[in-house]
């Protein structure tokens, strides 16, 4: 018992320490985010209107600055809500 | 001398006619052209609604020019904006070389959009 207690302690499960990531823009290729569409700017955004985090969309840091500023063009020229109840 | 593109969207007050907006419209062109600045392209995009409302009004005439022109000219221009009560909100970007690739792609997507619903409009009429 003891013996087959300290295997499983050994050998953690492979699934639960690697959570693959990827950046949904590097995969694509993009080169430019967009501020004129709101549609697609929707996604990165969540019901309140607030841009989602790195940690839950996994974009990389160069285009979740980019994503931010082009958020922020959009919210100003009124395609995207500065804050929102209920978007989608 | 120097040159750059840059992007301005523009939204015109709602409660104008017709023939007013494109006057709106038509002053500030000319304005960049005065200028020495050269259009590159022009986009209308017709009454949409706003997101949230501005000065009190829902909905808003939108209009995007890119444009070539000297840094120097920008300044004047967006005072004019300012100035000018028809306009309610206005944006200029300056246009790296990624964007100007991503503008002329989304120019050829647009257009091809654009002939496509005429035809499927076609078909829904017959």
């Amino acid at each position: 018992m003891a013996e087959n207690k300290n295997v499983r302690y050994l050998n953690p499960i492979a699934i639960d320490t690697k959570n693959e990531r990827y950046c949904r823009f590097r995969e694509k290729g993009f080169k430019y985010i967009d501020y004129k569409d709101p549609d697609f700017l929707l996604m990165l955004v969540n019901e309140q209107g607030k841009i989602l985090p790195r940690r839950l969309t996994g974009t990389s840091l160069k285009y979740q600055r980019r994503l931010g500023k082009a958020i922020k063009k959009a919210r100003h020229l009124a395609l995207l809500p500065y804050l929102a109840d209920q978007l989608r | 001398m120097f040159r750059n593109r840059y992007e301005t969207v523009f939204i015109i007050t709602p409660v104008l006619s017709d023939e007013q907006t494109k006057e709106v419209v038509k002053k500030f062109k000319g304005l960049l052209k005065d200028k020495g600045a050269k259009i590159t392209h022009e986009e209308n995009w017709g009454m949409r609604k706003l997101a949230y409302p501005i000065q009190k009004k829902s909905t808003g005439f939108y209009y995007l020019v890119e444009f070539d022109a000297e840094p120097t000219t920008v300044l004047p221009f967006e005072t004019e904006f300012r100035r000018d009560e028809r306009i309610i909100r206005f944006l200029t970007t300056k246009m790296d070389k990624n964007h100007i690739e991503y503008a002329e792609s989304r120019r050829d997507r647009e257009s091809d959009r654009r002939e496509k619903p005429k035809q499927t409009g076609a078909e829904t009429q017959a």
